[in-house]
């Protein structure tokens, strides 16, 4: 019998509030350690909760972003437990009306085809503070600057039956929010924590096996590599005949093992109940209109529109409208050397090599859009050919050239690269090849003409060295099979 | 329904309450006697009655997204019994 992998996931989303969900201290990352603590943070007695409007305007959006539900009437609960970094002994948070009801997003898979993942909804909560286990004197540290931010949790139905769905899935929320500019995503810092649930069942069978959740995935690749560890020692475990217990388990990517955290005997009795101290948020069609109108172009409709537009296949499309300072790079490269191919391969290719390999973010490229846009210009005109044009962009990388108009065009006069097109001075670099290469010659004659094609790259990067890389490499080789074939006469 | 001496010290635990050995039948008496109570009410046909999350008739008031608190750091950790580099200590807790 075959294995089918059943995948949830729960989402808890930093909204990118200036102030708490329930009172006007700082959600800064960074500051000293209590500073951004207020009273109300605390939980001292006679503090009262106020709404923050910002983080229910931003769940609304979220909510109108994968078309779903926008609850009318929410109502917050009171989510009990004790630990030492939840100062009030409860959680709010939403239990029987979420801010967000049903919705779904479509994630695109690797073979092509779309898949539809169901959110079954999304709630706001607020954050708890944060332990520091390191010793002091035996004693744990608590810091409440994180207590109150707000956060929205967005819960998926378990309809992902791989880890590539479920990064696939994740990746597009990632992608939703940062797009609507309601988080900023930064899982480093816990902007954007992920808890996935792993259960196996034979496929073809309805009924879902015990399930697994898993925290602390701080990043896509470890959350990949968490579930593909949960999937095997799930399928290890039911076929010895053993069975899963439910537990929740915590990953450590940096050793790459899984441990369980507690299990279902020891799980908390929550006991929700509405939060006396808030009193039912009510919103109507107007307020979510302003909100609609409020939408900035999202992922899925740039992609659509940049297969249209600009003639890019579906998978280039994909990757450079998930972002949008991504979509806004390619898009300004394009305006500027008319070639939205060529942008695309550029932006894709040596620009995300390098941001890449120096872990920069595309925000912070030290090569603008215009400068990328000018340099491709040159290559669209004939001014550099390819070669050259990867000169260029090293040297725009490293700051030569200023940083203003024209500093691909100041390099390539600086270096000497503009392309050589004059035929006579290409026909001259060749004959200079051909007479220094006598015994290469004599091989290419023997050769079967079928054969001689192969044999023409020697002479190629002959011509090209000669030309310091100059020369036209269509001209190059045109030229040359034609004077070498009529040796062969 | 009625409750028995183990869920009477569930819900202590819950609720972190340190509670005598003997006064556990007490609790239990009281415990049940609210049940009890509960039991009375459910026999009132609500079925045509909205289930209200506040007994205020309001709703809720918005604030503006600005930050208005200012740091009171030292005020705040002045009662507290133990702090250090500006974090709260509280006795060791190990998950």
């Amino acid at each position: 019998m075959e294995w089918e992998t059943v995948i949830g996931l729960e989402i808890h989303c930093q909204l990118a509030t200036d102030s708490k969900i329930f009172s006007g201290a700082s959600t800064a990352f960074g500051a000293e350690p209590n500073t951004q603590a207020c009273a109300v943070d605390l939980a001292l007695p006679g503090t009262l909760p106020v709404f923050n409007d910002n983080a229910l305007k931003m769940a609304v959006k979220f909510g109108l972003a994968i078309d779903a539900q926008i609850g009318k009437k929410s109502v917050f609960a009171r989510k009990n437990y004790f630990y030492p970094d939840l100062p009030k002994g409860y959680q709010t948070s939403q239990m029987d009306d979420p801010i967000v009801g049903i919705g779904h997003v479509d994630i695109q898979l690797k073979d092509g085809t779309t898949k539809r993942v169901g959110v079954t909804r999304a709630h706001l909560e607020e954050d708890a503070g944060k332990s520091l286990h390191e010793d002091y004197h035996g004693m744990t540290g608590i810091d409440l600057n994180r207590a109150g931010t707000p956060l929205l949790e967005i819960v998926s139905e378990p309809d992902m039956r791989s880890a590539e769905e479920a990064v696939a899935y994740a990746k597009k929320i990632h992608s939703i929010v940062t797009n609507l500019g309601i988080s900023d995503g930064d899982m480093s810092q816990g902007s954007f924590r992920c808890d996935v649930n792993v259960s196996l069942r034979y496929k073809g069978e309805e009924e879902f096996g015990t399930r697994t959740e898993t925290k602390n995935l701080n990043s896509f690749k470890f959350m990949e590599d968490a579930i593909k560890l949960e999937v095997e020692r799930q399928m290890d475990i039911l076929e010895d005949g053993g069975e899963i217990t439910q537990e929740t388990r915590l990953y450590n990517g940096d050793t790459k093992v899984a441990r369980s955290m507690r299990s279902k005997e020891e799980a908390n009795d929550y006991r929700y109940f509405p939060c006396p101290d808030l009193l039912p948020v009510m919103i109507d069609d107007d307020f979510i209109d302003a909100i609609r109108a409020t939408l900035p172009e999202l992922p899925d409709a740039r992609h659509q529109r940049f297969m249209e537009q600009y003639g890019l296949s579906d998978y280039d499309a994909g990757v450079l409208s998930g972002y949008s300072d991504t979509a806004a790079y390619f898009e300004t490269a394009t305006e500027q050397c008319d070639d939205a191919k060529l942008a695309a391969n550029w932006v894709m290719g040596e620009l995300s090599k390098h941001l890449n390999s120096n872990s920069l973010e595309i925000a912070d490229s030290p090569v603008s859009a215009e400068q990328l846009g000018q340099l491709l210009a040159r290559i669209k005109d004939d001014t550099i050919n390819g070669k050259a044009a990867k000169q260029v962009f090293e040297a725009l990388w490293k700051g030569e050239g200023g940083n203003g108009e024209g500093a691909a065009d100041a390099i390539i006069e600086a270096k000497g690269l503009k392309q050589v097109t004059d035929s006579g001075a290409i026909e001259a670099m060749i004959d200079e090849v051909i007479a220094a290469a006598t015994p290469q010659v004599e091989q290419y004659k023997a050769a079967e003409p079928e054969k001689r094609g192969k044999m023409l790259g020697f002479f190629m990067g002959k011509v090209m060295q000669a030309s310091k890389g100059t020369a036209n490499p269509g001209q190059v080789n045109k030229l040359l099979k034609t004077k070498l074939d009529a040796l062969c006469d | 329904m009625s409750l028995d001496r183990s869920e009477v010290e569930k819900i202590a635990h819950l609720a972190r309450l340190q509670i005598n050995e003997s006064d556990i039948p007490e609790y239990a008496d009281n415990l049940n006697n609210i049940l009890a109570l509960v039991d009375q009410m459910q026999q009132v046909d609500t079925s045509a009655v909205e289930p209200m999350a506040n007994p205020l008739d309001a709703v809720q008031r918005l604030r503006p997204d600005a930050v208005t608190e200012t740091d009171q750091r030292e005020n705040l950790q002045a009662n507290a019994p133990a702090t250090e580099d500006g974090l709260f200590l509280v006795p060791k807790v190990i998950e």
